[in-house]
């Protein structure tokens, strides 16, 4: 009876681990976001590091109520954040370089010059149409 | 108050400080781009502390607002880049 393992002490400190590295990402993610000079690379900081933290506190979560619906919901979240954070900050960078929201100035932009050119002269046509 | 209720708190604080940061860089943002991500970082954190809060009252109830938040999250983004690109083909 003694070789019986108490498995909701194990559970709570797989969960906690989980859910303070989650809470680390989280708090890299928004220092990041306070810290860095552009907002490119402001952007790239919270889309990778928020969407792990959320996602290592969610499992950390479900890991200590340890019930199949909990376990079917986290992973909905999971995969729903997967999903669209990403989607999320690409519309949100077109929408910044189509207004010209400007590059950190060390920033090697040669491979982008040409969508540049290409963005400013479809908007300078949808000028020139209305 | 065991140590798995300290960690908790201890996850909850560092999460409030996360909105502290988020929320000055909401102040101080130089442009509107910047104002909408640190508004997407607001609703993970607000995810984050709901999921914590219902690990540590044990009312499994809540995770459905978390669901419901990180689908409102997205919308409200997508939107506002939305309505931010429809004002920037306008004026120029």
């Amino acid at each position: 009876m003694d070789n019986v393992p108490d498995y909701l002490l194990i559970r709570e400190i797989v969960s906690s681990f989980f859910i303070l590295l989650g809470v680390v990402f989280m708090l890299i993610a928004s220092i990041g976001l306070l810290r860095f000079p552009d907002f490119y690379i402001r952007m790239s900081a919270i889309t990778k590091g928020a969407t792990l933290g959320v996602g290592l506190i969610l499992l950390g979560m479900a890991i200590y109520f340890n019930q199949a619906d909990m376990y079917f919901k986290v992973v909905v979240i999971i995969t729903f954040t997967f999903i669209t954070a990403p989607v999320a900050a690409h519309v949100i960078a077109r929408t910044a370089v189509h207004s010209k929201v400007p590059f950190w100035k060390p920033t090697n932009l040669k491979a982008f010059q040409d969508y540049l050119k290409k963005e400013v002269r479809i908007k300078e046509k949808g000028e020139i149409k209305k | 108050m065991s140590i798995f209720h300290l960690s908790l708190m201890v996850a909850i604080s560092g999460l409030s400080l996360c909105l502290v940061l988020a929320s000055i860089r909401f102040a101080l943002g130089p442009s509107l781009p910047d104002r909408i991500t640190a508004f997407d970082l607001f609703v993970a954190n607000m995810i984050g502390i709901i999921a914590i809060y219902s690990e540590l009252t044990g009312n499994e109830d809540f995770i459905d607002v978390a669901i419901i938040l990180s689908l409102f999250g997205f919308l409200g983004s997508i939107s506002f880049a939305y309505f931010l690109m429809k004002r920037t083909d306008r004026h120029g």
